[in-house]
Order: C-alpha cells, then sequence, then structure tokens
C-alpha cells in the first residue's frame, strides 16, 4: 500500500477506475446489450440442453484423461522401453497438435476408415462401422480425452517424481507387493499436487468443449451459435449468456479445487 | 537352502565375499561377515566407507556384483543357477523383505498415513486381518513409548517419536532381522536417548540386530559384535572391548580418537 503514495502509481490508479466506471456505465447506457433478453435466455430450454451436453463431455472427458493420464505416465516411466516410447510418441503428437484438428479429423475418420475393429494382423478380426461409434457425444469425449490425456499425463508424471525417493525405499523394504507401493504409498502422496493441478486443467477442457461446434455437436458454444444465426438481433445477449455459464462453471471448478487443496493438506508438515 | 518362496527362518546372517562399485567406484571390497542369530553387530567406519550399502545388500535393496548373502536359511534376493546367481523374481524378494526389518536415518514414515496406519501398512499387505493388525500394531506402538499417538500424522512428531514409530513399522511382521542405518544420526541430541532405549530393549529379545551408528558408547553397551569397515573392507571386527577399547589396528586407533 506505501507504494500508491508515487505519483505515478497514483495517475495510474486514476486512470484505470475511470476507464472501469466508464465501461460498467456503458453496460447500462447502451442498449444494444439489451439486457432484457438475457434473463429468457439463461434457462431457456436449447440453452440448458446445451448446456447438458457441455456438462456431460466436458465430466466424461475429465475422468477418463485423468485415468488415462495415469496410465501413459506410469508407462512412461516403467522401466519397458517398448512402453517408454510409445507413451513418448502418445504425449508429443498430441501436445503439439491443435484440438480443433484432432476434432475434424476425428469426424472424418468414417471416410478415413470405414470401420474399425482389432484383430490378430492378417487374422481374425472384429470391426464395427466407425460412423456408428464415433457418433455425438462419444465423438466429443474421445476427442477431448485424447488431447487432455497427454496433458494429465504430464501432469501426472510430474507429481509421481515428486514424492521423495525414502518412500519408495520404505515401500519396498516393508516387501510391500508392487501395486501396493504404487496405489497406497506413492500415489496418494502424488496426488496431492496432482489434483489442484489437474483440477485447474478442467478449466481448460471445459473451455475447449466448445470447439465441439465445429463437429457439429451442439454444446452450449453451439447452440448461443446457432440461436444467434436464426435471430442475429439477439446476438449480443446470447454471447453474454453464455459468458454468465462458462464463468459459473469455472467458479464452481475453483471452488472444488479449493476443498480439494484443503483436504490433501492433511498430514503435511506444518 | 529352502525354496526362495517360503519364509525365511532364523535370524543368523552370513555375508560372503560381498563386492559391489557404483560406476567406476569400489564401495564394497570383498566383506566376509558372520552374525549369529540372536545377536547384535554394531557397524562402524567413517563417512563414506560403504557401512550404508553393506547394509542395503542384506535386504536386496541394493544388489551385490560379487558374493552373497544369506538370512537364515535363504539366499537373499538371488538363486543359484548353474555356476551362476540370477535375481528372484521380485515377488520371492518382497516376501523375504517382509522378515526382514529395516529402519532408516531419515525415518520414512508414511507422511499420509497415521502412526497406527503406518504400522498396519505390510501387515494388512501380507493378508493379516485388519482387526488383528491393529491390535498388534497398537501393542507396538505402546511398546515404543506411543501407545497414546497412534491418531497422530507423521508431521505431528518429533523426530525421536518418528523414528519410534519407524521402529514399530519395522516390528509389524515380526522380522527375524533388523537392520538399522544411523537410526540416530537425524535427531536432535535430547531426543537420541529415547530412541536408544526402544533398541536397547530389542538387544536380547531374539531378534538380530545389525546397526550402523556413530554411538560408540551405545555401541560398547548393546553390541556382542563390533565390526570397524573402512574403503569397503573390514579393518577390524571382535567384541566391543577388542575393537573400542584395545583396537589393534592403527585406522580403527585413529577414527576412534577422531570421534570419542
Ligand atoms: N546409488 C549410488 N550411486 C553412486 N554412488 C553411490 C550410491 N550409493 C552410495 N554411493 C557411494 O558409495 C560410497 C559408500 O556409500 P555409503 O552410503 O555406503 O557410505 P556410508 O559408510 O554409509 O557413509 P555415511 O557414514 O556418510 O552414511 C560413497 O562414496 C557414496 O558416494
Ligand atoms: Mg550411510
Amino acid at each position: 500500500m506505501r507504494s500508491l503514495r508515487h505519483p505515478l502509481q497514483w495517475i495510474l490508479t486514476a486512470l484505470v477506475v475511470v476507464v472501469a466506471l466508464n465501461f460498467g456505465q456503458t453496460l447500462f447506457t447502451n442498449p444494444a446489450w439489451e439486457w432484457a433478453k438475457v434473463p429468457e435466455y439463461v434457462v431457456s430450454p436449447a440453452v440448458l440442453t446445451g448446456l447438458k451436453v457441455t456438462l456431460i463431455v466436458t465430466l466424461i472427458s475429465a475422468v477418463v484423461s485423468f485415468a488415462g493420464g495415469i496410465v501413459v505416465a506410469v508407462a512412461r516411466l516403467s522401466r519397458n522401453p517398448v512402453l517408454k516410447s510409445l507413451s513418448w510418441l502418445y504425449v508429443w503428437v498430441f501436445r503439439s497438435v491443435p484440438l480443433i484438428l484432432v476434432l475434424i479429423f476425428l469426424y472424418n475418420l468414417g471416410s478415413l476408415y470405414p470401420t474399425i475393429g482389432i484383430g490378430v494382423p492378417f487374422g481374425p478380426q472384429l470391426s464395427v462401422p466407425t460412423v456408428a461409434v464415433l457418433s455425438d457425444i462419444t465423438l466429443g469425449v474421445v476427442g477431448l480425452s485424447l488431447a487432455e490425456i497427454a496433458f494429465a499425463s504430464e501432469i501426472v508424471r510430474a507429481g509421481l517424481l515428486s514424492v521423495d525417493h525414502g518412500q519408495h525405499e520404505a515401500a519396498k523394504a516393508l516387501g510391500l507387493p508392487r501395486w501396493r507401493q504404487f496405489s497406497r504409498i506413492i500415489l496418494p502422496q502424488a496426488l496431492r499436487s496432482i489434483v489442484p493441478a489437474y483440477v485447474n486443467q478442467i478449466v481448460g477442457l471445459l473451455k475447449g468443449s466448445s470447439l465441439l461446434f465445429y463437429v457439429s455437436l451442439l454444446d452450449l458454444f453451439g447452440v448461443v451459435q446457432n440461436l444467434g444465426s436464426t435471430y442475429p438481433t439477439d446476438i449480443i445477449p446470447l454471447l453474454v449468456v453464455a459468458t454468465m455459464w462458462y464463468l459459473l462453471l469455472t467458479s464452481v471448478i475453483s471452488l472444488v479445487q479449493y476443498f480439494i487443496e484443503r483436504h490433501y493438506s492433511k498430514g503435511v508438515a506444518r | 537352502m529352502s525354496t526362495a518362496l517360503a519364509t525365511i527362518t532364523g535370524g543368523a546372517v552370513s555375508i560372503r565375499h560381498a563386492t559391489k562399485s557404483f560406476g567406476s567406484k569400489a564401495v564394497l571390497n570383498g566383506i566376509d561377515l558372520d552374525v549369529p542369530a540372536g545377536s547384535v553387530t554394531a557397524i562402524i567406519g567413517p563417512s563414506g566407507s560403504g557401512k550404508s550399502t553393506l547394509l542395503r545388500t542384506i535386504n536386496h535393496l541394493e544388489r551385490l556384483d560379487e558374493g552373497y548373502v544369506t538370512v537364515g536359511d535363504q539366499l537373499i534376493g538371488v538363486k543359484v543357477h548353474g555356476e551362476r546367481f540370477t535375481e528372484l523374481p521380485e515377488r520371492a524378494i518382497l516376501r523375504q523383505r517382509s522378515r526382514i526389518g529395516f529402519v532408516f536415518q531419515g525415518f520414512h514414515l508414511f507422511p499420509h498415513l497415521t502412526a497406527l496406519e503406518n504400522v498396519v501398512e505390510a501387515p494388512v499387505a501380507h493378508r493379516r486381518p485388519l482387526a488383528e493388525a491393529r491390535e498388534v500394531a497398537q501393542r507396538l506402538l505402546e511398546r515404543v513409548g506411543l501407545g497414546d499417538r497412534g491418531d497422530a500424522y507423521p508431521a505431528e512428531l518429533s523426530g525421536g517419536q518418528k523414528q519410534r514409530v519407524a521402529i514399530a513399522r519395522a516390528l509389524a511382521l515380526d522380522p527375524a532381522l533388523i537392520l538399522f542405518d544411523e537410526p540416530t544420526s537425524a535427531l536432535d541430541p535430547e531426543l537420541v536417548s529415547d530412541v536408544l532405549e526402544v533398541i536397547r530393549a530389542l538387544a536380547g529379545s531374539g531378534t538380530t540386530l545389525v546397526i550402523v551408528t556413530h554411538e560408540i558408547s551405545f555401541a560398547r553397551e548393546i553390541a556382542d559384535q563390533v565390526v570397524f569397515i573402512d574403503d569397503g573392507r573390514i579393518i577390524e571386527q571382535g567384541s566391543p572391548a577388542q575393537v573400542l577399547d584395545h583396537p589393534s589396528h592403527p585406522r580403527t586407533q585413529d577414527f576412534l580418537r577422531r570421534v570419542l
């Protein structure tokens, strides 16, 4: 607070306040905001349907990506050279390619591979039509998760590496089975740094889900866009509605993050 | 020698020609040592002489380049395969370790588990019923003077209390042998005696103890055998009176002059 006495600081502060007040004023005086239309759109069935898609895709992707991130991170840290390089390759590719590209690739996968399946090379195959599997929500979840797993795995890997080496030694010295060393001793301690970082990452996932509009999935953003083209005069209040929902959802995530951090701080050195 | 999957019986330790290098640095240079079941052996020596490494080979936290270790009736970490030793499968090694307690200089308690949960962890992992494991753990905490701190997290305990929980944890599987790596070196001086008290009570209880320590007077008091190591070799070994009070080798004399 003391530095505020500096004249330059005073001037800058005054300037910012004036600009902010001016802008605040326009919210009320500029009729183009059309606030009157906001309440009706906020809870309109179309918007709520889009909101539901956004929530479902984000939630499922968040859970899938977390589990996938653990698997990829463990593979990356394993001693198996094949698993190591495959996971490195995966992270390299999906961290480099923009999400929108991944989504559009998936959207067109039907023409690239009309059927997808698994089987022994040149032997018996099990396959299904691509379009049947990758429809709507599934495509959204798969696309978002493919990208998100790459980021999640880096967070998980950093978390696992942050656990003190002595913890590995103590777990080994007690003769704990390998899986239990990981699940009971190492992972819970790693989660302390992983979870807050990952919850933060979910904010990005939520916003990333708005790209699903480009592959014809009507999420919150998609619905707003569609309504905007049907009623071009309402575009501003519609954008306001979307902004409000995203703000609300992000705030909820931040709140969850706060409680999770509090939970994981138990047992940490005073 | 019994099969690898049977549990170890008896706590005698034999080390034969133990040899190990880290890169080009030779850390153990052919160590031979016998520790009778139920006895107390103190290992002393200068920093970097290979004491920790030797101790860690006894439960196969380190793998030897040459030589071998037996505990009770079993070869540790390896099996004989023709002319050579091959490493045991991990499960067998973990099973052997469950009969060998290890107490670290830095405690390494699990910070996200309470004191009681720390002690219960290994028995439950080895399929003891939870209720029974908790009862045993409670008794062990009482034995180390912490019967009322079972619900405390490690961060809420003093260094001396942490080390006593760590000892209780090492005791939880009723080991035939316990290895201590400088158990009091990380403690404030006023907390050392509580921990030594607990170790003293273990001496003569039937469990074999091998203790790396800088506490010379403690070694004199409880050890049946004292081993002085320098440069990865045993320079001198014998009763505390021989090695600590009448050392015959100049290097032992020199070392004792410096630490006493
Ligand atoms: N994992 C490792 N990699 C490389 N060098 C190592 C490793 N562990 C130990 N060393 C080296 O081996 C030598 C012996 O180490 P060790 O820890 O056994 O000594 P120590 O007698 O226990 O010493 P201190 O009294 O300081 O604990 C040291 O020079 C050490 O730097
Ligand atoms: Mg050491």
